[in-house]
């Protein structure tokens, strides 16, 4: 019965096509207006590293202000000194480990067709590589000694690898940043986690770095601070080393911790850590470190800024108006169907037989909405990334699950606005149509 | 075949009671044709949607092919609307964008034949009415007649054994009229038992037996060709 009843479903549609269509219209509009917010707040808060999330800790310790908190209710800052940073990462207490930080300068193409370019650089430990999952394209990440003993070697993402040697296996060649030589070890392949989870004290939506280097490379080059920099006592002393040295905070540190046991050892390990420094008279607030998960923390970073939730809900409002006019339109076009469900009734379909018909309608007109409504998801996206420019190109598109998220949204609309039509159709006395034809 | 016993049907609104029925009684046999015949508002087509399973009635009970049909659910007065009644309407009541194959086919799709089947009745019904060669056609490109036909068709598809015929001359012109008479008692002489509403006599007299109704009541009872030959005797 259901390709009988499809069949006539598409009859039904072409025998009212400006009814139809406006229905049809009115549920893209809602599912097109809702799919493109939902997409957004969806890629938005995606995990971006599904296989490990909850194995991958940010390291946060409370080295602030004795007076004010960082933030409150008592939330430690959201970086390290760069004390903390290298002593906890060389104290390898966790499974692996990296701290990071975010420095650049201009690079020197050896190309002379391309000038020179400001270009960012992401300070890390080797593990970073393997902990977060880093595929490469060509080489490695560097040996294990360079980050106690820094050499001159870089990481390029595909990107640069691309603009500098046109995508040619680059390791062992070499580039010029901030007037110093570096040989290439390794090229990354297209690696664009969305949001950027490893470092959102800036913007979670930025662009992965060009390319990576030691971290120690910072002290020995005397590289800049980038990004954020938050200092809650005035730097003592004058030079790169005092303020490499400060209480200022510019590094972030992430562990990787198997289970539950090693997080409360590298959880205990942190506690002393931050009771020896104590006894140097740091840390004068008292005990307040904290291990998040990388969902966690992408929840207490606010991540999905709250007006993008805001959208959410109008646009589920929206929703909601579209599905009321698609249930005055089901009413008006099934009450012109109502002898043909008199004789329907009179010839012997159940109610139910006349229910399954008209929800099949009812799907059908949905499920147009829903395919035009996807359209115009994606045209809602190109408007949103035309709107707010390249930082969020990477969280306004549709994958698989939002396409058949969409189609889900389509189908549960069709039941939400096509069953008090519907069972009004059905509820019709035959009799009392079968006289007025 | 139909059996009425103190059938009463009242319709009911907020201020106002309508006595469509009261105490109607009839019995229907097998194989008949009886005319149900009265003034507007008497109350046959009321009659008829009772008959057809088309409305409940207040009380009485009613008993149709030996089973007592008053107090079925939805899908139990649909499943006997579809084998065993067949319905023509004065108005025909075909689906405009269907053609008369597919509107022959309506109830059989709910009566859950096979493909092969189903073609089988629809052919052999519009073979019947004379339609069998426009079977493609929409009902917009027939004659009233022709659709009336076609309405038929789709009353014997199912091979009921009653059927209910409302007003099913009332539009057309005197010569479709009689044609669609002609095969009404072409059915009747198969076996079908018919029950047809009018206001024209004459349509009436054509039937074996007259039913006249007042008041949502039968006040006479005829048997037409004992009628004809006292007429004739009194000539």
């Amino acid at each position: 019965m259901f390709t009988y009843y499809l069949r006539l479903a598409f009859k039904s549609i072409k025998r009212t096509p400006i009814l139809s269509a406006l229905m049809i219209s009115a549920i893209a509009l809602g599912i097109g207006a809702c799919m493109t917010t939902i997409s957004v707040n969806y890629m938005m808060s995606a995990d971006p590293i599904p296989s490990k999330s909850d194995q991958l800790f940010y390291v946060r310790v409370d080295s602030w202000d004795p007076h004010n908190a960082w933030d409150d209710p008592n939330v430690p800052p959201n970086q390290l000194t760069w004390t903390e940073a290298t002593n906890l990462t060389k104290a390898g207490k966790a499974f692996r480990q990296s701290a990071m930080a975010l420095t650049g300068g201009v690079l020197e193409p050896e190309n002379s067709d391309i000038k020179p370019f400001q270009s960012t650089i992401r300070l890390a430990y080797k593990d970073f590589f393997d902990m977060f999952e880093v595929p490469f394209l060509y080489g490695g990440s560097w040996p294990e000694e360079a980050d106690i003993d820094p050499e001159l070697v870089v990481v390029l993402t595909e990107k640069l690898n691309e603009k500098l040697f046109g995508g040619e296996n680059s390791v062992g060649k070499t580039i010029t940043v901030r007037s110093t030589e570096f040989t290439v070890i390794g090229v990354t392949k297209v690696w664009e986690p969305a949001p950027r989870f490893y470092d959102i004290t800036t913007n979670a939506f930025n662009d992965v770095s060009d390319m990576f280097m030691p971290y120690r490379l910072k002290q020995e080059l005397e590289l800049p601070n980038w990004g954020n920099n938050n200092c809650w006592k005035p730097t003592e002393g004058e030079g790169f080393m005092s303020r490499l040295l400060s209480e200022c905070i510019n590094n972030q540190m992430w562990v990787e911790l198997p289970n539950d046991a090693a997080k409360q050892d590298y959880m205990d390990f942190l506690n002393s850590y931050v009771n020896e420094q104590k006894t140097l008279g740091r840390f004068p607030r008292p005990l307040n470190n904290r291990l998040t998960n990388v969902t966690d923390w992408m929840t207490e970073s606010n991540v999905v800024p709250d007006d993008a939730e805001v959208m959410l809900w109008l646009s589920l409002l929206f929703l909601i108006v579209c599905l009321l006019n698609t249930i005055g339109l089901l009413m008006a076009k099934f009450t012109t169907k109502s002898s043909e469900i008199g004789l329907r009734r009179a010839v012997g379909a159940s109610k139910q037989a006349l229910f399954y018909q008209h929800l099949v309608e009812a799907g059908l007109i949905s499920l147009a909405g829903g395919l035009l409504g996807i359209g115009l998801s994606l045209l809602g996206l190109e408007g949103v990334e035309s709107l707010y420019g390249d930082f969020i190109s990477k969280v306004a598109h549709m994958d698989i699950t939002l396409v058949l998220m969409a189609f889900g949204l389509a189908i549960l609309s069709s039941v939400v606005a096509g069953l008090y039509p519907t069972w009004k159709a059905c509820s019709i006395a035959p009799a009392s149509q079968l006289k007025s034809q | 075949m139909l059996t009425m016993k103190d059938i009463k049907k009242v319709f009911r609104t907020d201020t106002v009671e309508t006595h469509a029925l009261r105490d109607f009684n009839l019995q229907v046999n097998e194989g008949e044709f009886v005319a149900v015949t009265g003034p507007s508002g008497s109350g046959k087509t009321t009659f008829l949607n009772i008959a057809g399973l088309l409305e409940t009635f207040t009380s009485g009970t009613y008993t149709l092919d030996n089973m007592d049909v008053s107090n079925l659910n939805d899908k139990e007065r649909s499943r006997i609307r579809n084998e065993k009644i067949g319905f023509i309407f004065q108005s025909f009541n075909l689906i405009p964008d269907l053609d008369l194959f597919d509107n022959v086919d309506v109830p059989l799709r709910y009566r859950g034949f096979n493909n092969a089947e189903r073609k089988k009745r629809i052919e052999e019904s519009l073979e019947m009415v004379g339609l069998a060669s426009r079977m493609k056609h929409l009902p917009a490109q027939l004659s009233g007649g022709q659709q009336q036909r076609v309405a038929i068709a789709r009353a014997l598809a199912g091979e009921p054994r009653f059927l209910l015929a409302d007003e099913p001359t009332g539009n057309l012109d005197t010569k479709m009229a009689h044609s669609v008479m002609d095969l009404l008692h072409e059915i009747n002489d198969n076996g079908t038992t018919i029950v047809m509403v009018t206001h024209d006599m004459t349509l009436a007299k054509q039937a074996k037996r007259n039913i006249f109704v007042r008041d949502g009541r039968v006040s006479e009872l005829h048997d037409v060709s004992q009628t004809e030959a006292a007429d004739a005797v009194s000539a």
